[in-house]
Protein backbone atom coordinates (compact mmCIF):
# COMPACT_ATOMS: atom_id res chain seq x y z
CA UNK A 1 0.00 0.00 0.00
CA UNK A 2 1.23 3.42 -0.98
CA UNK A 3 -0.02 6.99 -0.75
CA UNK A 4 -0.70 6.80 -4.50
CA UNK A 5 -3.24 4.03 -3.91
CA UNK A 6 -5.61 6.45 -2.18
CA UNK A 7 -8.10 8.67 -3.88
CA UNK A 8 -7.34 12.30 -2.95
CA UNK A 9 -10.30 14.50 -2.11
CA UNK A 10 -10.95 17.99 -0.78
CA UNK A 11 -12.30 18.35 2.74
CA UNK A 12 -13.39 21.87 1.85
CA UNK A 13 -15.65 20.63 -0.93
CA UNK A 14 -17.28 18.06 1.31
CA UNK A 15 -17.83 20.59 4.08
CA UNK A 16 -19.47 22.97 1.62
CA UNK A 17 -21.61 20.15 0.20
CA UNK A 18 -22.84 19.30 3.69
CA UNK A 19 -23.46 22.98 4.43
CA UNK A 20 -25.56 23.53 1.32
CA UNK A 21 -27.61 20.42 2.09
CA UNK A 22 -28.16 21.67 5.63
CA UNK A 23 -29.12 25.10 4.31
CA UNK A 24 -31.85 23.56 2.17
CA UNK A 25 -33.36 21.68 5.09
CA UNK A 26 -32.86 24.15 7.90
CA UNK A 27 -33.78 27.82 7.83
CA UNK A 28 -31.96 28.39 11.10
CA UNK A 29 -28.56 27.86 9.46
CA UNK A 30 -26.66 31.07 8.78
CA UNK A 31 -23.11 31.41 7.49
CA UNK A 32 -20.44 34.04 8.03
CA UNK A 33 -17.30 34.61 6.01
CA UNK A 34 -14.41 37.04 6.26
CA UNK A 35 -13.32 37.75 2.69
CA UNK A 36 -12.28 34.14 2.14
CA UNK A 37 -15.62 32.70 1.03
CA UNK A 38 -14.22 31.36 -2.22
CA UNK A 39 -11.29 29.73 -0.41
CA UNK A 40 -13.28 28.21 2.44
CA UNK A 41 -16.10 27.37 -0.01
CA UNK A 42 -18.87 29.16 1.84
CA UNK A 43 -19.40 30.87 -1.52
CA UNK A 44 -21.44 27.80 -2.50
CA UNK A 45 -23.85 28.44 0.37
CA UNK A 46 -23.87 32.15 -0.48
CA UNK A 47 -24.91 31.34 -4.06
CA UNK A 48 -27.92 29.35 -2.92
CA UNK A 49 -28.89 31.34 0.18
CA UNK A 50 -27.57 34.89 -0.22
CA UNK A 51 -29.87 36.30 2.48
CA UNK A 52 -28.38 33.89 5.04
CA UNK A 53 -24.74 34.53 4.23
CA UNK A 54 -22.87 37.47 5.72
CA UNK A 55 -19.45 38.42 4.42
CA UNK A 56 -17.97 40.83 6.95
CA UNK A 57 -14.73 41.52 5.13
CA UNK A 58 -11.34 41.05 6.79
CA UNK A 59 -12.81 41.50 10.26
CA UNK A 60 -12.74 38.14 11.99
CA UNK A 61 -13.32 39.56 15.47
CA UNK A 62 -16.49 41.16 14.24
CA UNK A 63 -17.45 37.91 12.49
CA UNK A 64 -17.21 35.86 15.70
CA UNK A 65 -19.26 38.29 17.79
CA UNK A 66 -21.89 38.79 15.07
CA UNK A 67 -22.15 35.00 14.88
CA UNK A 68 -22.71 35.00 18.64
CA UNK A 69 -25.50 37.58 18.32
CA UNK A 70 -27.20 35.52 15.62
CA UNK A 71 -26.89 32.39 17.76
CA UNK A 72 -28.30 34.21 20.78
CA UNK A 73 -31.45 34.74 18.69
CA UNK A 74 -31.84 31.07 17.77
CA UNK A 75 -29.66 30.75 14.69
CA UNK A 76 -27.14 27.97 14.09
CA UNK A 77 -24.20 30.07 12.95
CA UNK A 78 -21.30 28.67 10.91
CA UNK A 79 -18.34 31.08 10.86
CA UNK A 80 -15.64 30.01 8.48
CA UNK A 81 -12.14 31.22 7.73
CA UNK A 82 -8.54 29.98 7.72
CA UNK A 83 -7.52 28.29 10.97
CA UNK A 84 -4.89 30.93 11.73
CA UNK A 85 -7.47 33.71 11.58
CA UNK A 86 -10.31 31.70 13.10
CA UNK A 87 -8.46 30.94 16.36
CA UNK A 88 -5.41 33.00 17.37
CA UNK A 89 -6.59 36.25 15.82
CA UNK A 90 -9.97 36.01 17.55
CA UNK A 91 -9.28 34.05 20.70
CA UNK A 92 -10.87 36.56 23.04
CA UNK A 93 -13.97 36.89 20.86
CA UNK A 94 -14.37 33.12 20.82
CA UNK A 95 -13.78 32.99 24.54
CA UNK A 96 -16.21 35.71 25.62
CA UNK A 97 -18.77 35.95 22.82
CA UNK A 98 -19.09 32.22 22.09
CA UNK A 99 -17.59 29.74 24.55
CA UNK A 100 -18.44 31.43 27.87
CA UNK A 101 -22.15 31.85 27.00
CA UNK A 102 -22.10 28.44 25.23
CA UNK A 103 -23.68 29.82 22.08
CA UNK A 104 -24.47 27.73 19.05
CA UNK A 105 -21.61 28.87 16.84
CA UNK A 106 -19.59 26.49 14.68
CA UNK A 107 -16.12 27.65 13.77
CA UNK A 108 -15.15 25.88 10.58
CA UNK A 109 -11.44 26.36 9.98
CA UNK A 110 -9.68 25.41 6.79
CA UNK A 111 -6.01 25.77 5.77
CA UNK A 112 -4.75 24.45 9.12
CA UNK A 113 -1.24 23.09 9.60
CA UNK A 114 1.85 23.08 7.41
CA UNK A 115 0.18 21.46 4.39
CA UNK A 116 -0.99 24.99 3.54
CA UNK A 117 2.38 24.96 1.76
CA UNK A 118 3.67 28.03 -0.05
CA UNK A 119 1.95 30.64 2.11
CA UNK A 120 4.43 29.90 4.88
CA UNK A 121 4.42 30.19 8.65
CA UNK A 122 2.00 33.12 8.98
CA UNK A 123 -0.75 30.93 7.54
CA UNK A 124 0.41 27.52 8.84
CA UNK A 125 -1.08 27.50 12.31
CA UNK A 126 0.12 24.55 14.37
CA UNK A 127 -1.21 25.72 17.75
CA UNK A 128 -4.94 26.02 17.09
CA UNK A 129 -5.87 22.74 18.75
CA UNK A 130 -4.13 23.88 21.93
CA UNK A 131 -6.10 27.12 21.94
CA UNK A 132 -9.44 25.47 21.28
CA UNK A 133 -8.87 22.52 23.63
CA UNK A 134 -8.22 24.93 26.47
CA UNK A 135 -11.64 26.57 26.22
CA UNK A 136 -14.42 25.33 28.49
CA UNK A 137 -17.63 24.43 26.57
CA UNK A 138 -15.70 23.95 23.32
CA UNK A 139 -15.90 20.75 21.26
CA UNK A 140 -12.92 20.15 18.97
CA UNK A 141 -13.14 17.99 15.85
CA UNK A 142 -10.49 17.10 13.28
CA UNK A 143 -11.90 14.88 10.52
CA UNK A 144 -9.53 12.40 8.90
CA UNK A 145 -10.64 12.86 5.31
CA UNK A 146 -13.24 14.41 3.06
CA UNK A 147 -16.12 11.96 3.66
CA UNK A 148 -15.62 12.12 7.41
CA UNK A 149 -15.67 15.92 7.14
CA UNK A 150 -19.07 15.67 5.46
CA UNK A 151 -20.45 13.42 8.20
CA UNK A 152 -18.88 15.52 10.95
CA UNK A 153 -20.47 18.73 9.64
CA UNK A 154 -23.90 17.07 9.70
CA UNK A 155 -23.34 15.94 13.30
CA UNK A 156 -22.03 19.34 14.32
CA UNK A 157 -25.16 21.02 12.95
CA UNK A 158 -27.32 18.75 15.12
CA UNK A 159 -25.28 19.40 18.25
CA UNK A 160 -26.19 22.53 20.21
CA UNK A 161 -23.14 24.48 21.39
CA UNK A 162 -19.78 25.80 20.25
CA UNK A 163 -17.67 23.57 18.02
CA UNK A 164 -14.30 24.00 16.33
CA UNK A 165 -13.76 21.92 13.19
CA UNK A 166 -10.26 21.81 11.72
CA UNK A 167 -9.34 20.85 8.20
CA UNK A 168 -6.50 21.44 5.75
CA UNK A 169 -6.22 23.04 2.37
CA UNK A 170 -4.74 20.08 0.52
CA UNK A 171 -6.65 17.23 -1.08
CA UNK A 172 -6.03 14.31 1.24
CA UNK A 173 -6.36 10.51 1.04
CA UNK A 174 -9.89 9.20 1.39
CA UNK A 175 -9.88 6.41 3.93
CA UNK A 176 -13.49 6.38 5.18
CA UNK A 177 -16.82 6.62 3.41
CA UNK A 178 -19.81 8.90 3.71
CA UNK A 179 -22.03 6.21 5.24
CA UNK A 180 -23.20 6.19 8.82
CA UNK A 181 -23.46 8.89 11.42
CA UNK A 182 -20.50 10.73 12.86
CA UNK A 183 -20.55 10.43 16.62
CA UNK A 184 -19.00 13.41 18.38
CA UNK A 185 -16.62 12.15 21.06
CA UNK A 186 -16.25 8.66 19.61
CA UNK A 187 -12.97 7.48 18.10
CA UNK A 188 -13.03 4.92 15.30
CA UNK A 189 -10.85 1.82 15.20
CA UNK A 190 -10.00 1.57 11.50
CA UNK A 191 -7.74 -1.44 11.81
CA UNK A 192 -7.33 -3.90 14.63
CA UNK A 193 -3.94 -4.81 16.02
CA UNK A 194 -2.26 -6.15 19.15
CA UNK A 195 1.35 -4.91 19.31
CA UNK A 196 1.01 -1.13 19.18
CA UNK A 197 -1.76 1.48 18.77
CA UNK A 198 -1.36 4.22 16.21
CA UNK A 199 -3.66 7.08 17.10
CA UNK A 200 -3.95 9.66 14.35
CA UNK A 201 -5.95 12.73 13.63
CA UNK A 202 -6.64 14.61 10.38
CA UNK A 203 -4.33 13.87 7.47
CA UNK A 204 -2.09 11.75 9.72
CA UNK A 205 -4.68 8.97 10.00
CA UNK A 206 -3.87 7.96 6.43
CA UNK A 207 -0.17 7.91 7.35
CA UNK A 208 -0.99 5.67 10.32
CA UNK A 209 -2.72 3.20 7.96
CA UNK A 210 0.33 3.18 5.69
CA UNK A 211 2.60 2.66 8.68
CA UNK A 212 0.45 -0.22 9.94
CA UNK A 213 0.67 -1.92 6.54
CA UNK A 214 4.44 -1.56 6.55
CA UNK A 215 4.76 -2.77 10.15
CA UNK A 216 2.79 -5.88 9.22
CA UNK A 217 5.69 -6.85 6.94
CA UNK A 218 7.86 -6.86 10.06
CA UNK A 219 5.31 -9.06 11.88
CA UNK A 220 4.12 -6.14 13.97
CA UNK A 221 0.37 -5.89 14.38
CA UNK A 222 -0.67 -2.24 14.68
CA UNK A 223 -4.09 -0.98 15.67
CA UNK A 224 -5.10 2.23 13.92
CA UNK A 225 -7.47 4.68 15.58
CA UNK A 226 -8.99 7.73 13.96
CA UNK A 227 -9.26 10.19 16.85
CA UNK A 228 -11.47 12.71 15.10
CA UNK A 229 -12.83 14.31 18.25
CA UNK A 230 -10.01 15.81 20.28
CA UNK A 231 -12.41 17.17 22.90
CA UNK A 232 -14.28 15.56 24.55
CA UNK A 233 -11.65 12.86 24.16
CA UNK A 234 -12.67 9.20 23.87
CA UNK A 235 -10.84 7.96 26.96
CA UNK A 236 -12.46 4.53 26.78
CA UNK A 237 -11.21 3.64 23.29
CA UNK A 238 -7.75 5.07 23.99
CA UNK A 239 -7.30 3.27 27.31
CA UNK A 240 -8.60 -0.01 25.89
CA UNK A 241 -6.13 0.26 23.00
CA UNK A 242 -3.27 1.08 25.36
CA UNK A 243 -4.05 -1.87 27.61
CA UNK A 244 -4.55 -4.34 24.79
CA UNK A 245 -1.55 -3.33 22.68
CA UNK A 246 0.82 -2.13 25.41
CA UNK A 247 2.12 0.90 23.50
CA UNK A 248 0.83 4.05 21.83
CA UNK A 249 2.03 6.29 19.02
CA UNK A 250 0.14 9.50 18.25
CA UNK A 251 0.39 11.36 14.95
CA UNK A 252 -0.87 14.86 14.15
CA UNK A 253 -0.16 17.73 11.80
CA UNK A 254 0.11 20.09 14.75
CA UNK A 255 2.64 21.13 17.34
CA UNK A 256 3.49 17.99 19.26
CA UNK A 257 3.80 19.76 22.61
CA UNK A 258 0.23 21.02 22.87
CA UNK A 259 -2.03 19.12 20.52
CA UNK A 260 -3.81 15.79 20.26
CA UNK A 261 -0.72 13.86 21.41
CA UNK A 262 -0.57 15.74 24.66
CA UNK A 263 -4.31 15.16 25.16
CA UNK A 264 -3.74 11.41 24.71
CA UNK A 265 -0.71 11.55 27.03
CA UNK A 266 -2.82 13.13 29.75
CA UNK A 267 -5.43 10.47 29.25
CA UNK A 268 -2.84 7.67 29.52
CA UNK A 269 -0.93 9.04 32.49
CA UNK A 270 -4.11 8.89 34.52
CA UNK A 271 -5.42 5.59 33.21
CA UNK A 272 -2.89 3.27 31.56
CA UNK A 273 0.88 3.48 31.90
CA UNK A 274 2.32 2.28 28.62
CA UNK A 275 5.23 3.50 26.52
CA UNK A 276 4.17 6.31 24.22
CA UNK A 277 5.66 8.48 21.48
CA UNK A 278 4.23 11.57 19.82
CA UNK A 279 4.72 12.23 16.14
CA UNK A 280 4.03 15.87 15.35
CA UNK A 281 5.58 19.17 14.45
CA UNK A 282 8.39 20.10 16.82
CA UNK A 283 8.15 23.36 18.74
CA UNK A 284 8.89 25.54 15.70
CA UNK A 285 7.11 27.66 13.10
CA UNK A 286 6.75 26.26 9.59
CA UNK A 287 7.99 27.73 6.30
CA UNK A 288 7.11 27.86 2.63
CA UNK A 289 7.43 24.71 0.58
CA UNK A 290 5.44 21.99 -1.11
CA UNK A 291 3.09 20.11 1.23
CA UNK A 292 4.86 16.76 0.86
CA UNK A 293 8.28 18.36 1.32
CA UNK A 294 7.07 20.03 4.50
CA UNK A 295 5.54 16.81 5.80
CA UNK A 296 8.94 15.18 5.37
CA UNK A 297 10.92 18.10 6.75
CA UNK A 298 8.85 18.25 9.95
CA UNK A 299 8.67 14.52 10.53
CA UNK A 300 5.10 13.75 9.53
CA UNK A 301 5.52 10.67 7.35
CA UNK A 302 4.58 7.01 7.67
CA UNK A 303 8.29 6.34 8.21
CA UNK A 304 8.29 8.62 11.25
CA UNK A 305 5.35 6.65 12.65
CA UNK A 306 7.08 3.33 11.96
CA UNK A 307 10.22 4.54 13.72
CA UNK A 308 8.16 5.73 16.69
CA UNK A 309 6.38 2.35 16.80
CA UNK A 310 9.70 0.47 17.02
CA UNK A 311 10.80 2.81 19.78
CA UNK A 312 7.59 2.25 21.74
CA UNK A 313 7.66 -1.52 21.30
CA UNK A 314 11.32 -1.54 22.37
CA UNK A 315 10.42 0.21 25.60
CA UNK A 316 7.66 -2.21 26.58
CA UNK A 317 8.15 -3.93 29.94
CA UNK A 318 11.10 -1.77 30.92
CA UNK B 1 -41.36 67.29 19.05
CA UNK B 2 -42.67 64.85 21.57
CA UNK B 3 -43.95 66.24 24.83
CA UNK B 4 -43.48 64.08 27.87
CA UNK B 5 -45.80 63.91 30.78
CA UNK B 6 -44.24 65.48 33.87
CA UNK B 7 -45.36 62.50 35.89
CA UNK B 8 -43.48 60.13 33.59
CA UNK B 9 -40.31 62.18 33.85
CA UNK B 10 -40.50 62.43 37.63
CA UNK B 11 -41.23 58.68 37.87
CA UNK B 12 -38.11 57.98 35.82
CA UNK B 13 -36.06 60.41 37.90
CA UNK B 14 -37.13 58.70 41.11
CA UNK B 15 -36.25 55.32 39.57
CA UNK B 16 -32.84 56.62 38.53
CA UNK B 17 -32.16 57.86 42.05
CA UNK B 18 -33.18 54.49 43.50
CA UNK B 19 -30.93 52.67 41.01
CA UNK B 20 -28.02 54.90 42.07
CA UNK B 21 -28.58 53.94 45.70
CA UNK B 22 -28.61 50.26 44.76
CA UNK B 23 -25.44 50.65 42.71
CA UNK B 24 -23.46 52.36 45.47
CA UNK B 25 -24.67 49.83 48.04
CA UNK B 26 -23.93 46.83 45.80
CA UNK B 27 -20.40 47.94 45.06
CA UNK B 28 -19.78 48.85 48.68
CA UNK B 29 -20.97 45.42 49.84
CA UNK B 30 -19.00 43.66 47.12
CA UNK B 31 -15.86 45.55 48.07
CA UNK B 32 -14.98 45.99 44.41
CA UNK B 33 -16.58 47.09 41.16
CA UNK B 34 -16.91 50.06 38.85
CA UNK B 35 -19.03 52.86 40.31
CA UNK B 36 -18.04 55.65 37.89
CA UNK B 37 -19.20 54.05 34.66
CA UNK B 38 -22.22 52.48 36.37
CA UNK B 39 -23.51 55.84 37.59
CA UNK B 40 -23.00 57.64 34.27
CA UNK B 41 -25.19 55.06 32.50
CA UNK B 42 -28.20 55.16 34.85
CA UNK B 43 -30.65 57.45 33.03
CA UNK B 44 -30.28 55.81 29.61
CA UNK B 45 -30.76 52.31 31.02
CA UNK B 46 -33.71 53.40 33.17
CA UNK B 47 -35.36 55.09 30.17
CA UNK B 48 -34.95 51.94 28.08
CA UNK B 49 -36.34 49.54 30.68
CA UNK B 50 -39.07 51.73 32.17
CA UNK B 51 -40.42 53.37 29.06
CA UNK B 52 -38.89 52.51 25.70
CA UNK B 53 -38.32 48.79 25.38
CA UNK B 54 -40.98 46.24 24.53
CA UNK B 55 -40.24 43.65 27.20
CA UNK B 56 -41.91 41.37 29.70
CA UNK B 57 -39.96 40.56 32.88
CA UNK B 58 -42.16 37.51 33.41
CA UNK B 59 -41.04 36.16 30.05
CA UNK B 60 -37.36 37.08 29.74
CA UNK B 61 -36.98 34.69 26.76
CA UNK B 62 -39.99 36.00 24.82
CA UNK B 63 -38.73 35.84 21.19
CA UNK B 64 -40.20 39.21 20.13
CA UNK B 65 -38.71 41.22 22.99
CA UNK B 66 -36.46 44.18 22.40
CA UNK B 67 -32.84 43.44 23.31
CA UNK B 68 -30.38 45.46 25.36
CA UNK B 69 -26.66 44.73 25.47
CA UNK B 70 -24.35 46.45 27.90
CA UNK B 71 -21.16 46.26 25.87
CA UNK B 72 -19.32 48.13 28.63
CA UNK B 73 -19.91 45.16 30.90
CA UNK B 74 -18.19 46.72 33.91
CA UNK B 75 -21.22 49.00 34.32
CA UNK B 76 -23.39 45.97 35.14
CA UNK B 77 -24.41 47.03 38.67
CA UNK B 78 -26.75 49.54 36.98
CA UNK B 79 -28.08 46.82 34.67
CA UNK B 80 -28.66 44.40 37.57
CA UNK B 81 -30.33 47.06 39.72
CA UNK B 82 -32.61 48.01 36.82
CA UNK B 83 -33.48 44.37 36.16
CA UNK B 84 -34.31 43.96 39.84
CA UNK B 85 -36.48 47.09 39.96
CA UNK B 86 -38.22 45.88 36.80
CA UNK B 87 -38.92 42.48 38.35
CA UNK B 88 -36.51 40.14 36.57
CA UNK B 89 -34.71 39.24 39.79
CA UNK B 90 -35.45 39.88 43.49
CA UNK B 91 -34.18 43.22 44.78
CA UNK B 92 -32.59 41.44 47.79
CA UNK B 93 -30.40 39.51 45.37
CA UNK B 94 -28.55 42.70 44.48
CA UNK B 95 -26.52 42.31 47.68
CA UNK B 96 -24.92 39.16 46.22
CA UNK B 97 -23.02 41.05 43.50
CA UNK B 98 -19.57 39.49 42.95
CA UNK B 99 -20.11 36.92 45.72
CA UNK B 100 -19.36 33.23 45.21
CA UNK B 101 -22.27 31.44 43.54
CA UNK B 102 -24.13 34.65 42.67
CA UNK B 103 -26.04 35.12 39.42
CA UNK B 104 -24.70 38.66 39.48
CA UNK B 105 -21.20 38.10 38.20
CA UNK B 106 -18.63 40.90 38.23
CA UNK B 107 -19.26 41.24 34.51
CA UNK B 108 -22.55 40.12 32.92
CA UNK B 109 -23.13 36.41 32.31
CA UNK B 110 -26.14 35.82 30.04
CA UNK B 111 -26.42 32.21 31.21
CA UNK B 112 -26.65 33.21 34.85
CA UNK B 113 -28.97 36.20 35.16
CA UNK B 114 -32.45 36.51 33.61
CA UNK B 115 -32.71 39.57 31.40
CA UNK B 116 -28.99 39.71 30.66
CA UNK B 117 -28.86 39.35 26.89
CA UNK B 118 -25.13 39.04 26.33
CA UNK B 119 -21.97 38.15 28.20
CA UNK B 120 -19.63 41.11 28.11
CA UNK B 121 -16.69 42.53 30.02
CA UNK B 122 -13.83 42.22 27.60
CA UNK B 123 -14.40 45.49 25.83
CA UNK B 124 -15.48 46.11 22.27
CA UNK B 125 -17.55 43.03 21.46
CA UNK B 126 -21.10 44.12 22.27
CA UNK B 127 -21.83 46.16 19.17
CA UNK B 128 -20.94 43.21 16.95
CA UNK B 129 -23.26 40.99 18.99
CA UNK B 130 -25.96 43.61 18.55
CA UNK B 131 -25.46 43.56 14.77
CA UNK B 132 -25.93 39.78 14.87
CA UNK B 133 -29.14 40.10 16.89
CA UNK B 134 -30.47 42.79 14.57
CA UNK B 135 -29.72 40.63 11.52
CA UNK B 136 -31.50 37.69 13.17
CA UNK B 137 -34.61 39.85 13.58
CA UNK B 138 -34.52 40.70 9.89
CA UNK B 139 -34.18 37.03 8.87
CA UNK B 140 -37.08 36.06 11.14
CA UNK B 141 -39.18 39.05 10.06
CA UNK B 142 -39.50 40.10 13.67
CA UNK B 143 -39.97 43.69 14.71
CA UNK B 144 -37.78 43.86 17.79
CA UNK B 145 -35.19 46.59 18.23
CA UNK B 146 -31.68 46.06 19.56
CA UNK B 147 -30.04 48.59 21.86
CA UNK B 148 -26.34 48.48 22.65
CA UNK B 149 -24.66 50.73 25.16
CA UNK B 150 -20.97 51.21 24.52
CA UNK B 151 -18.50 53.01 26.73
CA UNK B 152 -16.41 55.80 25.27
CA UNK B 153 -13.30 53.76 26.16
CA UNK B 154 -14.62 51.10 23.80
CA UNK B 155 -14.21 53.58 20.96
CA UNK B 156 -10.49 52.69 21.18
CA UNK B 157 -11.32 49.11 20.16
CA UNK B 158 -10.95 48.26 16.49
CA UNK B 159 -13.83 45.83 16.72
CA UNK B 160 -16.26 48.63 17.59
CA UNK B 161 -15.49 50.23 14.24
CA UNK B 162 -15.65 46.88 12.44
CA UNK B 163 -19.16 46.55 13.82
CA UNK B 164 -19.97 50.16 12.90
CA UNK B 165 -18.98 49.44 9.29
CA UNK B 166 -20.90 46.17 9.17
CA UNK B 167 -24.12 47.62 10.63
CA UNK B 168 -24.07 50.29 7.99
CA UNK B 169 -23.07 47.90 5.19
CA UNK B 170 -25.92 45.52 6.02
CA UNK B 171 -28.35 48.47 6.39
CA UNK B 172 -29.32 47.40 9.87
CA UNK B 173 -31.92 49.91 11.07
CA UNK B 174 -33.33 48.02 14.03
CA UNK B 175 -30.16 48.77 15.97
CA UNK B 176 -29.44 51.74 18.21
CA UNK B 177 -26.07 52.20 19.85
CA UNK B 178 -25.70 54.61 22.72
CA UNK B 179 -22.24 55.89 23.64
CA UNK B 180 -21.96 56.62 27.34
CA UNK B 181 -19.70 59.62 26.69
CA UNK B 182 -18.42 60.29 30.19
CA UNK B 183 -15.00 61.41 28.90
CA UNK B 184 -12.99 59.22 31.26
CA UNK B 185 -11.47 55.78 31.09
CA UNK B 186 -9.40 53.75 33.53
CA UNK B 187 -6.10 55.50 32.88
CA UNK B 188 -7.48 59.02 32.58
CA UNK B 189 -9.39 61.37 30.27
CA UNK B 190 -10.30 59.71 26.97
CA UNK B 191 -8.81 62.69 25.11
CA UNK B 192 -5.41 61.96 26.70
CA UNK B 193 -5.49 58.19 26.34
CA UNK B 194 -6.71 57.94 22.76
CA UNK B 195 -8.33 60.74 20.81
CA UNK B 196 -11.72 59.77 19.40
CA UNK B 197 -13.02 63.18 18.30
CA UNK B 198 -14.62 64.34 16.11
CA UNK B 199 -16.89 61.56 17.30
CA UNK B 200 -20.19 62.47 15.68
CA UNK B 201 -18.47 63.07 12.34
CA UNK B 202 -16.73 59.72 12.54
CA UNK B 203 -20.00 57.85 13.02
CA UNK B 204 -21.71 59.89 10.32
CA UNK B 205 -18.86 59.00 7.97
CA UNK B 206 -19.49 55.35 8.84
CA UNK B 207 -23.07 55.76 7.63
CA UNK B 208 -24.89 56.11 10.94
CA UNK B 209 -27.70 58.45 11.90
CA UNK B 210 -26.25 60.42 14.81
CA UNK B 211 -27.91 62.34 17.65
CA UNK B 212 -26.17 64.07 20.56
CA UNK B 213 -27.95 64.48 23.86
CA UNK B 214 -27.49 65.18 27.54
CA UNK B 215 -27.38 61.62 28.85
CA UNK B 216 -28.86 62.60 32.21
CA UNK B 217 -31.87 64.46 30.79
CA UNK B 218 -34.83 62.11 30.43
CA UNK B 219 -36.68 64.29 27.94
CA UNK B 220 -33.71 64.30 25.61
CA UNK B 221 -33.04 60.59 26.14
CA UNK B 222 -36.65 59.56 25.44
CA UNK B 223 -36.88 61.79 22.40
CA UNK B 224 -33.65 60.42 20.92
CA UNK B 225 -34.50 56.78 21.65
CA UNK B 226 -37.99 57.05 20.19
CA UNK B 227 -36.80 58.94 17.15
CA UNK B 228 -34.16 56.29 16.48
CA UNK B 229 -36.91 53.73 15.80
CA UNK B 230 -38.13 55.79 12.85
CA UNK B 231 -34.79 55.99 11.05
CA UNK B 232 -34.89 53.62 8.09
CA UNK B 233 -32.08 52.00 6.15
CA UNK B 234 -29.25 52.81 8.54
CA UNK B 235 -28.23 52.26 12.13
CA UNK B 236 -28.61 54.86 14.87
CA UNK B 237 -26.07 56.27 17.24
CA UNK B 238 -26.87 58.37 20.26
CA UNK B 239 -23.94 60.14 21.85
CA UNK B 240 -25.11 60.56 25.44
CA UNK B 241 -22.95 63.18 27.14
CA UNK B 242 -22.69 62.05 30.73
CA UNK B 243 -20.73 62.61 33.90
CA UNK B 244 -18.76 59.71 35.27
CA UNK B 245 -19.83 58.97 38.83
CA UNK B 246 -22.98 61.08 38.36
CA UNK B 247 -24.99 61.69 41.53
CA UNK B 248 -22.21 61.23 44.07
CA UNK B 249 -20.27 64.47 44.56
CA UNK B 250 -16.81 63.04 45.14
CA UNK B 251 -17.18 60.46 42.36
CA UNK B 252 -18.27 62.91 39.68
CA UNK B 253 -15.54 63.30 37.09
CA UNK B 254 -13.10 61.37 39.29
CA UNK B 255 -10.93 58.90 37.40
CA UNK B 256 -10.11 57.21 40.69
CA UNK B 257 -13.64 55.84 40.95
CA UNK B 258 -13.51 53.99 37.65
CA UNK B 259 -12.89 50.70 39.37
CA UNK B 260 -12.83 51.22 43.12
CA UNK B 261 -15.41 50.54 45.82
CA UNK B 262 -16.24 53.30 48.31
CA UNK B 263 -15.00 53.00 51.89
CA UNK B 264 -17.57 52.88 54.71
CA UNK B 265 -17.40 56.64 55.20
CA UNK B 266 -17.61 57.29 51.47
CA UNK B 267 -20.54 54.91 51.19
CA UNK B 268 -22.43 56.66 53.98
CA UNK B 269 -21.79 60.05 52.44
CA UNK B 270 -22.96 58.82 49.03
CA UNK B 271 -26.19 57.45 50.48
CA UNK B 272 -26.80 60.68 52.31
CA UNK B 273 -26.35 62.63 49.08
CA UNK B 274 -28.71 60.28 47.25
CA UNK B 275 -31.27 60.53 50.02
CA UNK B 276 -31.10 56.83 50.87
CA UNK B 277 -30.48 54.84 54.00
CA UNK B 278 -27.00 53.35 54.40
Amino acid sequence: MNLKDFKLESQREYWAKALVELGKKRKDIVVLSADLSSSVKTSLFANDFPERHFNVGIAEQNMMSIAAGLAACGKTAFASTFAAFGTGRVYDQIRQSIAYPKLNVKIIATHAGITVGGDGATHQIVEDLALMRALPNMTVIVPADAPETYRAIKAVADYIGPVYVRMGRANIPTITNSKGKFKIGKATVLRDGSDVSLIGTGIMVSRCLLAAEELKKHKISARVIDLSTIKPIDTKTIVKAARETGGVVTAEEHSSIVGMGSAVAMCLVENAHVPMKRVGIPDVFGQSGASDELMEKYGLTAENIIEASHDVIGRKGR
Amino acid sequence: MAVYDKRLISKLERKANLIRQHVVRMIYLAGSGHPGGSLSAVEVIVALYFHVMNIDPKKPDWPNRDRFILSKGHGCPTWYATLAEKGYIPVEELDTLRKLGSRLQGHPDMRACPGVEASTGSEGQGLSMGVGMALAARLDRKLYHVYVMIGDGELDCGQTWEAAMAASHFHVDNLTAIVDRNMLQLDGPTAHIMSVEPLADKWKAFGWHVTEIDGHNFKEILRALEKSKDVKGRPNLIIAHTVKGKGVSYMEGAVGFHGKAPTKEEYELAMEELGGKP
